[in-house]
């Protein structure tokens, strides 16, 4: 499944960008994020809850940053065991165009989930993981412009 | 005259047990001590395990052990196949090895990874938490038509292309010949759609040991436990066969998926010596959706040649066929010899080839489902021969009494020889019962409101009563196929009797205690049925194929003749008059030709009290036992049609009347054979219009995990079946039976199609592709309109 979305964000794409990359501020927009630990660079270790139709887990993943050009773009990498619940991964990528003194955000993201997840609720989980893309981004934006983001 | 008892129907015996509760399943048994266990299954359909670390695991609460592939000993061999295929190189299949937990490497989703025995489930479910197993995501193979693509996934070293084996059945020349002089040819190409088997009770497990005479105990979900036992003792675990106690209690359905050797119970088995207690497993729903054996998943190839006027000159097949991660117990046979030798039905078609390639993917194991290799022979023929119809403008019922079968016994292209039927008495009882001759004014009055109505046939065969063990021998079955059965009358003329065909749902206790009964003038209260403990039963090969009253019925009426052969000598001696002049009817033994006569009972009891006995030429005691190997097939076969509406609005199918009239052989009891009837329809009618088994073609992950997205059939989706039938006697077995427990399942299928295509021929749409959901339907309808507009 892959989705894509753009957000306006009104700050500079330096500012962005170093907002973008800065794990405290990714830990605060990450839905259901409860830690979110650097172990190497660019390398994250991160736990955090998801709810998928009738199946909670809890995640821990790691996150990588790959593809890194700043201030213009890099790619997320996602990877995730939910125990018995089964696990997740997915990648962005996040694009970072300046715009005057505002930033256009674009992103393009794929997940994929697998066990328990997959079996129960494959139907379900192109709604949940567009609804955690929009939320991110959103919250994100929210974050670094102090405003409520637009879609 | 004792009312008769066979043909009757007789209610039920085992349902007030069921009815009130109080049955017993594997899931109800509670040993002094009893652990549990819990299976860590692989999430991916193709990794290398890099590492497994069940260090946290081991000493989280209540964890009693924790065991990996690397702890079975190598002694320990994998799961074995019981048919062996010779390829058309005159090659042996490939059969990898069927690790019991992961060796390295995990081949499908639900593989199984490690176990974990604690105090209670919850315990193990958690500590199952802790283990780490650092996986190597590889690309996986799914579909069937992906397996032997280059650059496909390879599921194991030993099976280059993915390939377990090509095989093939028939003249391939004289149906090239035929096909060069055909006046016509129909083709189609099917996927026969994977289903999976859904018995409402989930498999489990409850092993144990006993240290005092180092024995096993296994109470276990199977159709036929002493070929668990056997395999388990003999192929997998290296022990003892007498050592092991295999009981299969009251089982909640089976469909085939029961039949197998699965890991759970031989690794249960081995585990509770290592941990000297009990343990249970019991099969979540979502563990079985993953885990049992699936059925079906074939891809195939059919074209059919004709004569001008519709006379059948050959089939030409070619199939291959998903066998999924691993051979399961009977994979191999299945696509093969139940598949192939079906392929003549209920025709002369003089030549036919098959040709068989069965591939592995990263799949559950693809096994014997319900009819298991003769639904997707019947569907290849009844599909063809009703397209050919439509594109010969032949009527259906035509088409088929033209080529139907005549006279018997028929040897087939194909390997099998019929030994009796009547293939236009089902078929005219058919046309007359669902009333076909009024159906033009049906169809016109649904088109009045908008619907589609369409009207299909399908005339199947089924070869059962499996099996002669020299001819299953020849063709490669590791095993014997006939059937035991022990009588025992008891002082007071009582009988319990012991069978090796397993009953989960069939009924056998009323039937076969019917038989005993009305062979020796018993109330049929007076007769019980044991089945399903190797300890107290002789022998037993199970029940599968609907084999249990053709062969398990045999074996018994064998011991029963036995039983009455002593009878009357102990009559004799009681009567004062020579062996020979001693009948035996209605219970009774009579001198012939006078009134004199000595009860049943009374001979029982002069059996175990030989005050008056010929010892010097009998030994006390009643008690009989034989064991029947058939000397053929059976060939139950019948005619359904069914009669759907479509909406073309929608898609959606409504079926509105469906017709079976089958052909058993005798009929024991009617009831039990309708109910059988009834739910092989069911899942007939379930695989072509709603069930199938979809994992994501790209990653393995099976997608269809739950009651959301694989749908069975409910009551509200089947019609008030229509059901009756034609008795014409087996020619080979004491009872005349053929066996009933598939039929609606292999039957059903292309009936439903058919008529779906009738409903929707007009509009140039000629196949549909199972199951016939309202999407595909719809999809139909739109893709046939647009093509018209085009054209």
């Amino acid at each position: 499944m892959e989705m894509s979305g753009e957000q306006t964000i009104l700050r500079p794409q330096a500012v962005t960008w170093s907002s973008i990359t800065d794990p405290r501020v990714l830990k605060a927009c990450i839905p259901g994020c409860e830690s979110m630990d650097k172990v190497g660079d660019n390398e994250y270790e991160l736990v955090m809850g998801a709810k998928v139709g009738p199946v909670s887990a809890k995640f821990k993943g790691k996150i990588t940053l790959a593809d890194v050009d700043a201030p213009h773009a890099y790619t997320l990498i996602f990877e995730g065991q939910g125990g018995v619940a089964g696990f997740a991964k997915g990648q962005a990528n996040v694009r970072l165009l300046p715009d005057g003194e505002t930033t256009r955000l674009q992103y393009t993201a794929k997940a994929m989930i697998g066990g328990k997840l997959a079996q129960v609720g494959s139907r379900l989980v192109d709604g949940v993981a567009r609804k955690m893309a929009e939320s991110f981004f959103s919250a994100f934006n929210e974050h670094v412009s102090g405003v409520k983001g637009e879609g | 005259m004792n009312a008769p008892v066979i043909g009757t129907r007789v209610e039920r015996k085992e349902d007030y047990r069921f009815l009130t509760g109080s049955g017993t399943y594997t899931d109800d048994v509670a040993l002094p001590g009893q652990t549990c266990a819990y299976f860590l299954r692989s999430q991916h359909a193709h990794a290398k395990i890099n590492r497994i670390d069940i260090s946290k695991a081991k000493t989280a609460p209540g964890v009693i052990e924790v065991f990996t592939g690397a702890d079975l000993p190598g002694s320990v061999g994998g799961l074995p196949c019981g048919w062996l295929i010779t390829d058309v190189n005159g090659q042996p299949m490939k059969e990898p090895k069927h690790p019991l937990l992961a060796q390295g490497k995990v081949r499908y989703v639900g593989d199984h990874v490690a176990v974990v025995i604690a105090e209670t489930l919850n315990q193990a479910k958690d500590a199952c938490e802790l283990i780490e197993v650092d996986y190597e995501v590889l690309p996986a193979v799914v579909n069937v038509a992906d397996a032997r693509k280059p650059g496909a996934a390879q599921v194991h070293d030993i099976a280059p292309d993915n390939t377990c084996y090509v095989w093939a059945l028939g003249d391939k020349t004289a149906v090239d010949k035929a096909f060069a002089q055909a006046a016509h040819v129909t083709k189609l190409d099917f996927i026969n759609n994977r289903l999976i088997p859904n018995a409402i009770e989930p498999r489990a497990a409850v092993a144990s040991y006993s240290r005092g005479d180092d024995s096993y105990t296994l109470y276990v979900t199977s159709q036929n436990p002493h070929v668990a036992r056997l395999l388990m003792t003999a192929f997998v675990l290296g022990l003892p066969e007498h050592k092991l106690r295999v009981i299969a209690p009251d089982v909640g359905g089976g469909f085939g998926s029961k039949i197998f050797l699965y890991a759970e119970e031989t690794v249960l088995t081995w585990a509770s010596k290592q941990v000297n207690r009990p343990i249970k497993w019991t099969a979540e729903r979502s563990e079985s959706f993953v885990s049992d054996a699936h059925g079906r998943d074939h891809l195939t190839s059919a074209e059919l040649a004709l004569d001008k006027n519709g006379g059948f000159l050959a089939l030409r097949v070619h199939t291959t066929a998903n066998m999924g991660a691993y051979l399961s117990t009977f994979a191999s046979c299945i696509p093969t010899i139940l598949y192939a030798t079906l392929l003549a039905g209920q025709y002369t078609t003089p030549a036919i080839y098959c040709e068989v390639t069965a591939v592995f993917t990263n799949t559950a194991p693809v096994d014997a489902y319900r009819g298991a290799g003769r639904p997707e022979a019947s569907y290849v023929i009844e599909r063809l021969v009703s397209t050919a119809a439509r594109e010969m403008k032949i009527p259906d019922a035509d088409i088929r009494r033209r080529n139907f079968i005549k006279e018997f016994p028929y040897q087939t292209p194909v390997a099998l020889c019929y030994d009796t039927g009547d293939y236009e008495a089902t078929l005219t009882e058919a046309l007359k019962l669902a009333d076909v001759a009024g159906f033009e004014a049906r169809r016109k009055e649904a088109a009045a409101r908008g619907k589609l109505r369409g009207l299909g046939y399908s005339a199947y065969i089924e070869a059962c009563g499996l099996a002669p063990s020299n001819v299953a021998g020849s063709l490669g079955a590791r095993a014997g196929l006939f059937e035991a059965g022990e009588v025992r009358v008891h002082p007071t003329g009582k009988v319990t009797v012991f069978t090796g065909s397993h009953s989960h749902g069939q009924g056998h206790e009323t039937t076969f205690a019917q038989v005993v009964a009305d062979r020796l003038g018993l109330g049929v209260d007076d007769v019980d049925i044991v089945h399903g403990d190797t300890g107290r039963i002789l022998f037993g090969m199970g029940t599968y194929g609907s084999r249990s009253i053709a062969v398990g019925g045999t074996a018994i009426v064998k011991a029963l003749d036995k039983i009455v052969a002593k009878g009357k000598r102990i009559a004799a001696h009681l009567l004062e008059a020579p062996d020979a002049d001693i009948e035996f009817k209605d219970g009774k033994f009579t001198v012939a030709g006078t009134d004199r006569q000595v009860p049943f009972a009374q001979v029982a009891l002069s059996a175990y009290v030989p005050h008056h006995y010929p010892l010097d030429k009998l030994e006390p005691g009643l008690n009989e036992s034989a064991v029947y190997d058939p000397t053929n097939f059976t060939f139950p076969a019948g005619s359904h049609i069914c009669e759907v509406e479509v909406d073309p609005d929608t898609g959606a199918t409504k079926i509105v009347n469906f017709t079976a009239v089958d052909d058993f052989g005798k009929t024991i009891n009617p009831m039990i054979v309708e109910g059988q009837v009834h739910g092989g329809l069911a899942q007939g009618i379930g695989q072509a219009l709603l069930e199938a088994c979809v994992y994501d073609r790209e990653t393995g992950q099976l997608l269809t995990g739950t009651y959301l997205d694989y749908a069975v059939p409910r009551a509200d989706d089947l019609p008030s079946f229509k059901v009756t039938t034609r008795e014409t006697p087996c020619t080979h077995n004491p009872l005349g039976v053929k066996g009933c427990g598939e039929a609606g399942a292999i039957g059903a299928p292309a009936a439903v199609i058919n008529a779906i295509v009738d409903a929707l021929a007009h509009l140039g749409i000629r196949d549909i592709e199972m199951p016939a959901t309202p999407q595909r339907v719809w999809q139909a309808l739109q893709s046939a309109k647009k093509e018209r507009i085009a054209t």
